[in-house]
């Protein structure tokens, strides 16, 4: 029988088991090497893993079969999706935010400089990154249901969908029908991180506002997915909980929302935490472990596009682009009017400062096509 | 030099009131620049090129753009085609604009409502090429290898049917081989292989089974050398071509062959070059 939603099927899977498990597998070095060879076999062959063969993948003994594995999902990328890296914006269109969460700048209780950008404000924003080439663009709020109502999200989409292919959002949880109604204004993506898949301590960190909210959320990608519309992008915010159970479990839902929802392109993304305003204590997630989640990930989803943050420094970046990202921002602000140079509190630190043309000119050295059109707007 | 051999041709292809030469159609998606694809496209000798609408800025004139102002129009025929519609209206909608910005009314036709496989959807492409064709569109509609779909939409004006060898992008070859043989056998309109086609032995399979045409796009555009690869595409249609006018029969059970992509890193990775080496120094 099919299950009701994403928060009904992942009872199946509880994350303390699944973090229990990839313990035992960290643990088992041999039995774990073993199995991954075998795994790398069956990649040989073309053929798909299962997301219980997935779990291995994310171990640290996995770590020393990292060069070959990168090599396996070099080249399922270069099958799925070619030589081609799809460039897109974010557009913060406001960092006034309800809910306190304790890994944000933007939490309701900090003392930061707020503001909700107009829609002329936010149609400017919007042809600045237009005239660096950007088609492809995401409208990012906190969550703040009454400041940035979606009546207002709607208005910024239905007047920027002229001129870009494609308009994503990343704000606050919404219901089936406002995502409908989002889509006649011309949205066609949805991005939402759940952030931790960790129940305990998603209730740490998410002190006030509708956030608090998990299953809420959970099933937010299953909603817009019902809605029909045609991307949607989930993450993890890795940090939050143990790292390899974060990743598990975002595979599951990636997975688990390819097969619902058929004519949806999924995208992952697996920010790491970074230092924002009275933001401490950021945990360490090795390069190299991290570089294995994205691999992993590959490996298991072949047609899953995955998407490398500016959190990460530029050389981090130019490294894993080639081997299995195929999404990238480019010349981002992270605070509400960045791009016309209002002075406001950003979301988080970017590390790759980099403007479009310089992230165009890397990607051409490395021998990658660099798409700013993937979309056409009748196809909303 | 290899023009000439396709001139060699006793039956060249008629698709509507066009006559092709040669009988390889190129993509365009895929490829690391505009340089490498235009490379392919050369070498390839090709004389129709396929362009995906979703990756043009359909809000100003065709020629404006960077894919299709690299294409010599005199001799390419453009064929834009309608990948990502998941269904009729909107393959329709993107056909009407794509003739309105200038790119003509030759339209490759793809239904596919899924975004993994890009299987396409039979009745939508039925329904589409019924509409297009009232229109004035040259419909090249991308099917599966189905017989009955093939006739219906040849009685529904389609200039040529389209069915996949395998899924796009997979390099499987021609796994629909019985199926197709029955297209071919029954066709009226030119048949085009299209998806799945990855190596040249497979075009040339196509063509020693009295395929008309085959489209290749992704083999040639992840392959190390693009423009030498599209011209072991060309070698191969005149092989297999040639193979079967002159009756050579052979034993065309397709082997399925191991694909090695970029010198053999299929086997084991090479020390060489690794992807990881910059993992090395820990640097956060």
């Amino acid at each position: 029988m099919q299950e009701k939603e994403f928060s009904h099927y992942i009872q199946n899977y509880p994350f303390k088991e699944v973090q229990q498990r990839i313990y035992y597998l960290n643990e088992e070095k041999n039995h774990t090497q073993k199995t991954i060879e075998r795994i790398i076999e069956k990649t040989y062959q073309d053929e798909h893993i299962r997301w219980d063969e997935f779990l291995y993948l994310l171990t640290k003994p996995a770590l020393d079969y990292i060069e070959e594995l990168a090599q396996i999902a070099q080249r399922i990328t270069r099958k799925r999706f070619g030589k081609t890296v799809l460039l897109y914006a974010p557009l913060y269109l406001s960092n006034e935010c309800k809910s306190i969460c304790t890994y944000c700048g933007f939490r309701y209780d900090n003392p930061i400089k707020r503001k909700t950008l107009t829609v002329e404000e936010a149609i400017q924003e919007a042809m600045i990154l237009h005239s660096q080439g950007i088609r492809h663009i995401l409208l990012l709020t906190g969550e703040d249901y009454r400041n940035t109502p979606i009546s207002y999200i709607g208005e910024v989409a239905e007047k920027l969908q002229r001129h870009f292919s494609s308009i994503g959002i990343e704000i606050y949880p919404l219901k089936q029908n406002e995502y409908e109604y989002l889509r006649t204004k011309g949205v066609d993506s949805l991005t939402i991180y759940q952030e931790t898949y960790d129940p305990e301590r998603y209730r740490e960190v998410h002190l006030q506002g509708v956030k608090r909210r998990m299953e809420f959320r959970l099933n937010c990608p299953d909603r817009a997915g019902k809605a029909g519309l045609r991307r949607i992008g989930i993450g993890a915010l890795l940090g939050l909980s143990d790292p390899q159970t974060e990743v598990a479990m975002v595979g599951l839902h990636a997975q688990y929302l390819q097969k619902r929802y058929w004519k949806t392109q999924i995208t992952v993304s697996l920010p790491r935490l970074r230092p924002a305003e009275n933001i401490k204590n950021v945990p360490l997630i090795s390069d190299s472990l991290y570089a294995l989640f994205f691999i992993a990930l590959r490996i298991f989803l072949p047609d899953v596009s995955l998407i490398l943050s500016t959190r990460e420094s530029p050389r981090f970046r130019d490294n894993m682009i080639p081997i299995c990202i195929t999404q990238i921002s480019a010349g981002s602000k992270t605070e509400p009017g960045g791009y016309s140079g209002y002075d406001t509190t950003e979301q988080f630190h970017i590390s790759d400062t980099r403007s479009v043309a310089d992230i165009v000119n890397m990607l051409k050295q490395k021998d990658l096509d660099p798409v700013f059109t993937d979309w056409v707007y009748v196809m909303k | 030099m290899i023009e000439d051999q396709f001139q060699r041709d006793p039956k060249p292809l008629k698709i509507a009131n066009r006559t092709f030469k040669s009988r390889l159609f190129v993509g365009t998606g895929k490829f690391s620049s505009t340089k490498s694809m235009r490379d392919a496209i050369e070498l390839s000798c090709t004389e129709m090129v396929t362009v995906a609408l979703r990756r043009i800025d359909l809000t100003k004139p065709m020629e404006e753009e960077d894919i299709i102002a690299s294409l010599d129009l005199t001799k390419i025929q453009l064929l834009p085609n309608t990948s990502g519609a998941r269904d009729a209206e909107e393959a329709v909608r993107l056909a009407r604009i794509a003739r309105e910005m200038g790119g003509g009314n030759w339209i490759k036709l793809e239904v596919t409502p899924d975004p993994y496989y890009l299987l396409p959807d039979g009745k939508e492409t039925l329904k589409a090429t019924e509409i297009l064709v009232k229109e004035g569109f040259v419909v090249l509609p991308y099917i599966q290898a189905d017989p009955i779909l093939a006739k219906q939409l040849q009685e529904a004006g389609a200039a040529t049917v389209m069915p996949l060898g395998s899924p796009i992008g997979s390099n499987q070859g021609i796994r629909t081989k019985e199926s197709i043989k029955i297209i071919i056998e029954q066709a009226e309109v030119p048949v085009v292989i299209d998806a799945g086609l990855g190596l040249p032995s497979h075009v040339a399979e196509a063509f020693e089974m009295g395929a008309d045409a085959v489209l290749v796009n992704t083999a040639i555009a992840i392959s190390v050398h693009s423009g030498y690869s599209a011209f072991s595409f060309a070698l191969a249609t005149l092989a297999g071509r040639e193979a079967y006018l002159n009756g050579i029969y052979g034993n065309t059970n397709a082997r399925t062959l191991e694909l090695s992509y970029e010198s053999n890193t299929w086997k084991k990775a090479s020390a060489s070059s690794p992807l990881t080496g910059f993992l090395d120094e820990e640097n956060r």
